[in-house]
């Protein structure tokens, strides 16, 4: 029997078999932003540790970043605090940090992959459980908590238990107006949002071969809404292609060494898998969110489920209650308030270029207030080059600083009362985007488009 | 540096009924917006116990409590350590649940908080028992994976690497990660990316 990627970087990672049973894993790559990390320094002075591999530890600021008004110090004291606290830490460590003034923040996860800082056959840390968006380039990448953000410190590892590995399967050609995220809201769906636990997802087949690197960020990064530990994509051409002549890619004759090493991660042909799951492609159609987790999601020309239906992925009537909707209600004809395209899920420059390419020439509703907020600065120029900006402001769609927003309103862009907002982000919690009773619909950019210019959730596929 | 051996977990309960409950609700992310993790046991559930005013957290009933009683996947979305430290600031030594979701579970080892399994039959149980009678006490002890209630004993589930960790005193990990420092260098030394290919 071959292995997987999974178990051929867990055994290149080991450091050693741990008295409790755990393994204690190398971190080739840590990742560090302004929420998560303040205790985790705090610590570390007070246990007289020091940073011990601060050449493989990189900052950037996201979550409470302003998009509109940057001066600093921020209004938002607190926010102030928070960056003033990882521009000290990344200083006293030597710790490279992407500040607002580089052409290079943005973030965490949106960054990692652009400066090709992320790479097949690492294993990656960050204080953000979304971290499993790296995975899209073949590396094991684990979101983590503030503690483990100090061990990382301190010891560049971790202790982890064993992982089961579970293959995703989508055969076959995803029809027009059907994107990557759709792919991962139907995965959530049928396995449930606790249905990776105590797995690694590997995401292949047909459909995912093809895929850009964009698409497999966007499935890799909401393997964690499914509850799995860690989601990737075997390394293939298009990796390669995509990493050559990064920023942190090897250069000239490493690259050519780091191709063939990196081939070599590959889970095998016949490698052994705990399950495998298949999906027919072109039987997935645009899906939304209805509910209060991301597991609660029916096509676009499906109805919401009733009270008491069957693998709804958990209790309808608690989440029906709180989003105001009707069971037995078609999902499409929901007004929405506001609409936000952005996030880690999907804020890279494709997903501005579909968003952008449904809203060219249209209007945004009257009713509707919408928002553009791009990944990263880099994405934000290139958007700019082409024009996208221009294309979103004359449709009457707000054009944004990079960061991480609405996605989790930690900065100023938040919903307001009980507002139902059309959202590529990935998670639909109650209270999720900065209003305690404000309501998500979560969608693919291009849905989140035609739902603005429609002032209700629409089928994108109808624009096309 | 090793940290302080737990074993045995006794006090009242507090049940908290719903499954999927995610760590957004237990500490919503405006009060992530600060440099320390003070005062974050004021704002446990904050939006949920504004929804609802005889949420268990603002119960009176419940306000000596030291267990939480959860469903099915407790603790699942974000990544935020705040959501176990606001619990365990609260005053909850201990999780009882049907299941937990990992990263949650990481964290709360990682805190020295346990969080341990039991059957959907017996959490039903138990939350009847706890919601009937709110100053039960509840005794968990890893060392005999059981929870001891009205001198009833019930298995619970938990990882023989988590036990193995509260009990040994070394759920702060740190100190274990750098027993041999040496093999870390050595390992990173062998690592075609960390050599430059």
């Amino acid at each position: 029997m071959g292995k997987t990627l999974l178990k051929k970087v867990w055994d290149l990672h080991t450091v050693r078999p741990l008295s409790t049973g755990q393994t204690q894993l190398f971190i080739g790559l840590h990742l560090i932003h302004e929420v998560t990390t303040p205790q985790a320094f705090d610590m570390l002075r007070a246990r007289g540790a020091g940073v011990a591999f601060p050449d493989r530890t990189f900052g950037t600021t996201d979550h409470i970043i302003p998009t509109l008004d940057q001066a600093r110090p921020f209004k938002d004291m607190l926010a102030e605090a928070m960056l003033s606290a990882l521009e000290r830490n990344c200083s006293e460590y030597d710790i490279p940090l992407w500040n607002l003034d580089s052409e290079h923040q943005g973030i965490v996860h949106v960054i990692g992959p652009e400066l090709g800082l992320t790479q097949p056959g690492m294993t990656i840390a960050c204080g953000d459980s979304h971290t499993s968006t790296h995975g899209a380039l073949g590396a094991v990448a684990f979101g983590i908590g503030t503690s483990q953000v100090r061990d990382v410190l301190a010891s560049q590892s971790l202790a982890f238990d064993p992982l089961k590995v579970r293959r995703i399967e989508v055969n076959g050609t995803l029809g027009d107006g059907v994107f990557a995220k759709d792919v991962i809201l139907e995965i959530i769906h049928r396995l449930g949002v606790q249905g990776g636990v105590g797995h690694a997802y590997e995401y292949g087949g047909t459909a995912v071969d093809r895929m850009s690197i964009d698409e497999r960020l966007t499935m890799c990064n909401m393997s964690i809404e499914g509850g799995a530990r860690v989601g990737y994509v075997n390394p293939d051409q298009i990796t390669f292609d995509y990493l050559r002549g990064r920023r942190f890619a090897p250069k000239d004759d490493a690259f050519d060494r780091a191709v063939s090493w990196w081939r070599s991660i590959a889970s095998d042909a016949d490698a052994d898998y705990d399950d495998v799951v298949e999906l027919a492609a072109a039987e997935i159609e645009p899906r939304v969110t209805w509910g209060i987790n991301p597991g609660q999601s029916v096509g676009v020309s499906e109805r919401i489920p009733v009270r008491g239906a069957a693998g709804a992925n958990g209790a309808v009537a608690e989440a029906l209650e709180f989003m105001g909707l009707t069971g037995g209600a078609p999902i499409k004809g929901t007004k929405v308030d506001v609409a936000f395209v952005g996030s880690c899920t999907n804020s890279r420059l494709s997903d501005l270029r579909e968003a952008a390419r449904i809203a060219k020439g249209q209007q945004v509703a009257s009713h509707v207030t919408a928002l553009v907020v791009p990944g990263s600065q880099a994405v934000r120029a290139a958007a700019e080059r082409e024009g996208l900006d221009q294309v979103f402001r004359e449709a009457g769609f707000e054009w944004r600083g990079a960061g991480c927003s609405m996605c989790l309103a930690m900065n100023p862009d938040r919903l307001e009362g009980n507002q139902l907002c059309a959202s590529s982000s990935n998670r639909n919690f109650k209270g999720r985007q900065g209003s305690p009773t404000g309501r998500t619909l979560l969608m693919s950019p291009a849905m989140v488009a035609a739902a603005a210019l429609a002032g209700e959730v629409a089928d994108v596929r109808d624009a096309l | 540096m090793s940290s302080r051996e737990i074993d045995r977990i006794e006090g009242s309960a507090l049940p908290l009924r719903g499954n999927n409950i995610d760590t957004d609700r237990i500490i919503p992310a405006r009060f992530l917006k600060a440099i320390t993790f003070d005062g974050l046991g004021d704002h446990v559930f904050e939006d949920d116990r504004a929804a609802r005013s005889d949420h268990p957290f603002s119960n009176p009933l419940y306000q000596q409590a030291r267990i939480i009683l959860a469903n099915d996947n407790f603790g699942s979305g974000s990544s935020r350590e705040h959501a176990p430290q606001a619990l365990n600031r609260w005053g909850i030594d201990a999780c009882v649940g049907e299941s937990f979701s990992e990263i949650f579970r990481g964290n709360s080892l990682a805190i020295g908080l346990p969080c341990v399994t039991v059957s959907p039959d017996d959490m039903g149980r138990l939350m009847d028992l706890v919601e009937h009678t709110p100053d039960t006490v509840l005794a968990l002890s890893l060392l005999d994976r059981s929870l001891t209630v009205d001198g009833q004993r019930i298995s619970i589930g938990v990882d023989d690497s988590v036990r193995g960790a509260f009990l040994a005193g070394t759920w702060d990990a740190t100190g274990l990660l750098l027993d041999d420092f040496d093999v870390v260098r050595g390992v990173a030394a062998r690592l075609p990316y960390v050599r430059g290919f």
